[in-house]
């Protein structure tokens, strides 16, 4: 039970960098590498903020820092015509430097004593469980921001976004301003990554500087495993499938560290091994088929 | 309407494989014209309507629609007052979105806001009458992937896309030419409607003479980044294929050596074009 718990709540915090990579890798079309610097950008400036005694604000930051750092991916990849994979590098990489400086020189800002921003809830009802108050207050933001997406998607700008990442010669035919569709995704994309972070930040009490590595990977698998479980689906229930796939990847991994054959050192070889496995679903799937199909035929003959 | 003063486009200049593109082009259309451009392959035609639409800027010359200056105006802006359709029918519309979505994505940007919603159920209605005079069955199929549609009927919505808001000038770069002969005629039958009904300006690339010389009100052909031939009235009328293509050697000093043209059955209708 508690282990249910805890991935419900790691998950739903994580379904926000899946929606992010959704953005990017769904939409867009793009795979975006900034996740891996941007996620430790929202931590770090949620972190820090909770430290000076604001942890709503340390929320804000968060998404503010991750749309800038979104911004300058777009930049790049727009502006200055850099392929988008190495934009997304470059960016990350410079951000290493930049949550260095937020956490003030430090590599790792430990929260223990500050204030967090799900505490209120502790007041207004003092006899819940702690960690199911935490658990909804994180619900109440993934269901507000999957509720603004689906709205934002269905804006005309919105579908701008989505056309782009389609067909990008034919939106740049129908006077639309494809730079303009991509950075702002970008943008939007790592302020849910950022945001992501800084939830995380603020519930397990520390930021670190290298919690951002293989962030996108991460991203990937929830994205993945929620279009296997609920089947490739068109906008709001793609969006819907991503949180779902979040928090089954989050289960699949505390699992996997419970029964014991494995030791959390292997948190990463696991996570590549089940990304890689989901990604080859429907390749796998495509050749069953193919197969069945091919004695079946052989058969009748 | 649209008044193209003395453009030049030159490609790789300053290098040894320098090309002209198009040379000291001059042309001139008339509110409600419908031109039909010809010509071999490279003499000019797609990179006219590059020029026009603004895909590269002119090494020199203006561009002027409707009075406005366009010489310098950056290709999307464009795209506001020029309808564009391809030959590919895969470029003409998203493949991942819905016939309705694609549609209200042409709709919807030119008369709403942004950040307003882009499909509203009077929405449907309006593209559901328009999809119906194309006589496909399409209205039926408004929430099917793009993708799902065969090349005729991408083109077909395509046309509709553009010509949904009133473009001030339309190009059609062989639009027809991927299609079977059938569907390709109905294409064909179809834009000459939507053309008339709303009096558009047009520019149309072929490669049918018979389809170039029965099509529309005026017929040039280019040669070399030049207008070798301006055809219109009763002059063209008048013209033969066989005339046509006789005046065409004189003008360009050289046989028509493209392919489809010369296989094209040239006394039978359009539809026989393989």
């Amino acid at each position: 039970m508690a282990m249910l718990t805890s991935a419900l709540l790691l998950g739903l915090q994580y379904a926000l960098l899946a929606l992010g990579v959704y953005i990017t890798f769904r939409v867009l079309n793009i795979p975006d590498l900034t996740v891996d610097g941007s996620f430790v950008f929202g931590a770090a400036a949620s972190a820090a903020l909770c430290v000076a005694g604001h942890p709503f604000f340390g929320l804000l930051a968060a998404i503010g820092s991750g749309a800038a750092a979104g911004l300058v991916t777009g930049l790049l990849q727009t502006k200055a015509r850099i392929h988008p994979i190495l934009a997304g590098i470059l960016t990350m990489n410079g951000l290493y430097t930049v949550n260095l400086a937020v956490m003030d020189g430090k590599p790792n800002l430990s929260l223990i004593g500050k204030p967090r921003f799900y505490e209120f809830l502790y007041t207004l009802f003092p006899d819940a469980n702690k960690d199911a108050l935490k658990t909804a207050a994180v619900a109440v933001i993934c269901a507000v921001v999957v509720a603004l997406l689906i709205l934002f998607f269905r804006t005309v700008f919105g579908l701008c976004i989505r056309a782009t990442g389609d067909n990008e010669d034919m939106v740049r035919a129908s006077s639309i301003n494809t730079n303009a569709a991509k950075i702002t995704a970008l943008a939007l994309a790592n302020a849910l990554v950022a945001l992501s972070g800084g939830l995380i930040a603020q519930t397990g009490g520390f930021a670190d500087v290298n919690a951002g590595g293989g962030m996108i990977v991460v991203g990937l698998a929830s994205v993945i495993i929620g279009e296997v479980v609920c089947g490739k689906r068109r906008l709001a229930g793609a969006l819907v499938s991503a949180v779902v796939g979040s928090v089954i990847y989050r289960l699949i991994i505390a699992l996997a560290l419970e029964s014991a054959v494995f030791s959390a050192n292997a948190l990463k070889l696991i996570s590549a091994v089940i990304v890689g496995i989901t990604l080859s679903v429907p390749a796998i799937r495509t050749a069953l088929a193919q197969n069945r199909q091919k004695r079946e035929a052989l058969r009748d003959a | 309407m649209l008044d193209v003063q003395n453009i030049t486009k030159i490609f790789l200049k300053g290098t040894p494989n320098a090309h002209t593109a198009l040379d000291d082009l001059s042309l001139h259309l008339d509110d409600g014209d419908f031109v039909t451009v010809i010509g071999s392959n490279g003499a000019g035609k797609s990179t006219l309507f590059n020029a026009i639409a603004g895909t590269f800027f002119c090494d020199s010359g203006r561009i002027v629609l409707d009075g406005e200056n366009i010489t310098y105006q950056k290709e999307h802006l464009r795209a506001k007052s020029v309808g564009r359709i391809f030959q590919d029918p895969m470029k003409g519309t998203a493949p991942e979105l819905t016939v309705a979505e694609n549609l209200s994505l042409a709709y919807a940007k030119a008369t709403r806001n942004l950040f307003s919603f882009a499909l509203r159920k009077k929405d449907t209605e309006f593209f559901r009458t328009r999809l119906a005079a194309l006589d496909m069955g399409l209205e039926d199929r408004m929430h099917t992937k793009m993708g799902q549609l065969s090349g005729g009927q991408r083109q077909a919505v395509t046309l509709l896309m553009s010509t949904m808001v009133t473009p001030k000038l339309l190009l059609l770069d062989e639009h027809t030419a991927a299609l079977d002969p059938v569907t390709a005629q109905k294409v064909l039958d179809i834009t000459k409607t939507v053309v008339s009904e709303n009096r558009i300006t047009t520019m149309m690339i072929t490669h049918n003479i018979s389809q170039a010389l029965h099509t529309g009100n005026r017929t040039i052909m280019l040669s070399g980044g030049k207008i070798v031939l301006d055809l219109q009235g009763e002059a063209r009328e008048k013209l033969t294929i066989h005339a046509l293509m006789e005046l065409y050697r004189e003008k360009s000093g050289k046989l028509l050596d493209n392919d489809r043209m010369l296989l094209s059955d040239m006394e039978s209708p359009p539809t026989s074009e393989i």
